[in-house]
């Protein structure tokens, strides 16, 4: 009897343990006991989206991870695949990323199309034809540490899109049988949307995906540049379509907006990109024609704007500084900046009547912050003579006290010391 | 005319006026009082101005708050584009506001050297433990002005410092939750926050302070300022009296003078460093970085930042709000613990804790001003 319990009693955690044996997975298990290669994507695949949702190795490379014999769990009786061809990778991540409803089961608005844009793009039309070289979906996303595209460590996050692209974009080998350029890294480096990005952590600020698209990635044709930068700027784009120079840089076959502020390192416009030494207008239109002329006078206009919104700001900082109460005018002050936005804006209509109405508007509001923030600095002065005056007041006040107690106190002295002699 | 119709011959008009109003007032028992009113002359006299000086700021206080209520409106809509029409629209409005916000912390500054110039010369003894009371009723109350005061121009500063008080009153166990209801008007600091705490600071208070005010100023005329005793041990080898002066008119000319130069202080400050009016509170926003109360809670503010989440199984707030429990009481009865049983006096004790009190509060105040 004793036996028997004793049996029982060793037998027990292995029955309990049984059904936690049947769901290790095997593959995991292997190759996180091997080193380099083989192990790299058993570790990389702990923090994998996938397996947190759920799925493991054999989703994608097949073989039978219930069994701990190697020869069993890679046989192709069991499906295995193993390494999958660079070809055969986008296929692959379909089965599951273009099912709306396995998707549906996790990110029930996650697109769907990946595939059929990718297929659609310069990398799945060249790798369709057998270009090894070309990005395919692990080249950008990983392959077993796959993240979530709002994770910070994921390739694809917009904070790290950039590098991911340079990759490949930014390596003159890489590069070379393609004969693209390898500069776009760079140049966007230098860019304001870089530093939008960069900087100030704006996540919506424009990447390489932004202009170029992501899986359906393609360069933007000449025709659709306006459009591209329209889907953030859609005012200037509507000024730009509107203006005298669609037409015309139509006609030049140009993209648009990319003539004056160029591609990769659009830089921060200023009035300088309308006249004067190096403006971009100056390379078509010379200064005595009535496009430069209308230039210059816009340029002026806008510089003429900036300076008095920068007046006004400098007066009202000096007055707030000195404790004086111009919360009204610095409030007003916002319009007037705003109104300098709006003419700049304006530019894109590449009409002086256009730019004039908010420039006047701003500079009329500048006119009164300043005359506002000179009034309180005037204030501030004649707060300064009242406190003088005032001082002065007190001052002969207390002059005049000490001297009536001296007096009193003589008196008492005097009237005390006869009594004091009796 | 007066005097050829209603005199008797040979009175000036001045003497007959007297004559009038003191049968009516009964002025000469007040001119005999002032008559024999002395004040002792001794190294330690010009503390004395301290008490004046503070009632000096407390008239200007009332003086001002009046005038501001000409204009405020106490909603968190109106609140603060009220104080904005009075600092930026109102002929002097600026003046008054700043003077009224500046003679209230010259006011809690010299009301706390007053206190501490009757803690180093023992003031406070026998039979003035009760004066002693009402001096510190009425500190208590100058810093629930100040409290009060600060939330209602509703800016961002004084919106998350009350939030920051409220949340300390709220830490008091048992009746902490229900206090911090009572004084927000509901669960969080809002417009009825703001129109409570107008009402304390503009009648609650006020009303309380006015008769605590009377009876401590009553008291201090009963018994008359005190002489250190060092000055009265000297007094009585020497076999010669205090020296003293009459109160009036040699001591209430130097309080006079005292008081103009606090008025040209003041003036100072509001002319040249305008009490700022900061941007409007936004409840939904977050708390900027920095916030703190105003300086006389700064020494209390920063120990309790000091103090770890938990001390043992008790919460660190709650073990720094019963030491200040604790030395509050402490120092509200420091005229009965200051004497020994025979009539002795624990001299070194009082100096001592005076000074570590003094230390503490500059000290930690300071460092809460620079963290």
């Amino acid at each position: 009897m004793m036996r028997a319990l004793f049996a029982a009693a060793l037998l027990a955690p292995l029955v309990l343990l049984a059904p936690l044996a049947q769901a290790a997975d095997s593959c995991l298990t292997c190759h996180g006991a091997m080193d380099g290669e083989l192990q790299a994507p058993a570790t990389a695949f702990a923090n994998d989206v996938h397996k947190r949702r759920g799925f493991s190795c054999a989703d994608c490379h097949g073989g039978d991870p219930a069994s701990d014999d190697p020869e069993t769990a890679m046989s192709k009786a069991h499906g295995f695949r193993g390494r999958i061809a660079r070809t055969a990778v986008p296929q692959l991540c379909a089965r599951c990323h273009s099912d709306a409803s396995l998707i549906g089961r996790y990110k029930p608005q996650q697109r769907v199309d990946q595939y059929a844009e990718y297929q659609t793009s310069v990398h799945g039309k060249r790798l369709a034809t057998g270009d090894q070289a070309v990005a395919n979906c692990a080249d950008c996303h990983g392959a077993h540490g796959i993240r979530e595209v709002r994770d910070p460590l994921s390739p694809v996050h917009p904070l790290r899109l950039p590098e991911t692209c340079a990759r490949c974009h930014a390596n003159p080998a890489h590069m070379a049988k393609y004969k693209l350029p390898t500069n776009q890294f760079a140049e966007y480096r230098t860019s304001v949307h870089w530093e939008a990005l960069s900087q100030r952590g704006d996540l919506s600020a424009p990447s390489c995906a932004s202009c170029h698209g992501n899986h359906g990635a393609t360069p933007p044709r000449v025709s659709s540049v306006a459009a591209v930068c329209g889907s953030c700027h859609s005012v200037m784009e509507d000024l730009y379509n509107k203006s005298p120079h669609q037409p015309v840089f139509s006609g030049m076959r140009e993209g648009a907006c990319v003539i004056c502020h160029g591609n990769h390192a659009v830089r921060r416009p200023s009035p300088a990109m309308l006249a004067g030494p190096g403006a971009v207008c100056s390379q078509c239109h010379d200064a005595e024609s009535a496009g430069g002329k209308t230039a210059a006078q816009t340029a002026a206009l806008i510089g003429k704007l900036d300076a008095a919104v920068r007046r006004s700001d400098e007066i009202l900082a000096r007055a707030a500084r000195s404790g004086m109460e111009v919360s009204e005018a610095v409030l007003e002050q916002q319009e007037g900046r705003g109104d300098a936005v709006k003419a700049r804006v304006a530019v894109h209509a590449f009409s002086l009547a256009a730019v004039q109405k908010p420039a006047e508007a701003g500079l009329a509001i500048a006119a009164r912050t300043y005359a506002a923030g000179e009034a309180a600095l005037e204030e501030r002065g004649r707060r300064r003579l009242g406190l003088v005056v005032s001082l002065l007041a007190i001052a002969i006040t207390i002059a005049g006290l000490w001297l009536a107690l001296r007096a009193v106190e003589r008196r008492q002295a005097a009237d005390a010391a006869p009594a004091a002699r009796s | 005319m007066l005097s050829s119709e209603s005199g008797p011959p040979g009175r000036t008009r001045a003497a007959r006026l007297r004559a009038w109003l003191d049968e009516r007032l009964g002025l000469t028992g007040v001119r005999q009082f002032l008559a024999h009113k002395t004040v002792a002359v001794h190294s330690g006299t010009p503390w004395y101005y301290f008490g004046g000086i503070t009632l000096f700021l407390f008239a200007i206080q009332v003086l001002t708050g009046i005038l501001l209520l000409l204009y405020y409106r106490p909603t968190a809509a109106e609140a603060y584009e009220s104080v904005q029409f009075i600092v930026t629209r109102v002929r002097f409005g600026w003046l008054i506001r700043s003077i009224h916000s500046w003679s209230a912390n010259l006011m809690i500054f010299t009301a706390f050297v007053h206190m501490f110039s009757v803690v180093f010369l023992r003031a406070y003894r026998r039979p003035r433990e009760v004066t002693w009371l009402s001096g510190i009723a009425l500190l208590g109350l100058a810093l629930a002005f100040g409290f009060s005061g600060y939330l209602l121009p509703w800016n961002t500063i004084s919106y998350f410092a009350t939030k920051v008080g409220t949340d300390m009153a709220a830490s008091v166990p048992w009746v902490g939750p229900a206090l911090a209801r009572f004084l927000r008007g509901g669960n969080d600091v809002s417009g009825a926050t703001l129109t409570r705490f107008f009402g304390f600071h503009v009648a609650v208070l006020p009303g309380i302070t006015t008769v605590v005010l009377l009876v401590h100023l009553a008291l201090v005329q009963r018994f008359g300022i005190s002489s250190p005793p060092w000055v009265e041990r000297r007094s009585a080898a020497s076999r010669l009296p205090v020296p003293q002066m009459p109160f009036f008119p040699n001591f209430f000319l130097r309080e006079l003078m005292a008081w103009y130069a606090a008025l040209g202080a003041l003036g100072c400050l509001a002319a040249l460093f305008p009490w700022e009016l900061g941007d409007k509170a936004d409840p939904f926003s977050s708390a900027p970085a920095g916030i703190r109360p105003e300086w006389y809670f700064l020494a209390p503010f920063y120990t309790l930042k000091l103090l770890p989440s938990r001390i043992w199984f008790v919460e660190g707030e709650l073990i720094g709000l019963a030491g200040f429990g604790l030395l509050a009481v402490f120092w509200v009865l420091l005229p009965f613990w200051a004497a020994d049983g025979r009539g002795g006096e624990r001299t070194r004790l009082v100096t001592g804790a005076g000074v570590v009190l003094i230390a503490y509060l500059a000290t930690f105040s300071l460092l809460g001003y620079l963290r």
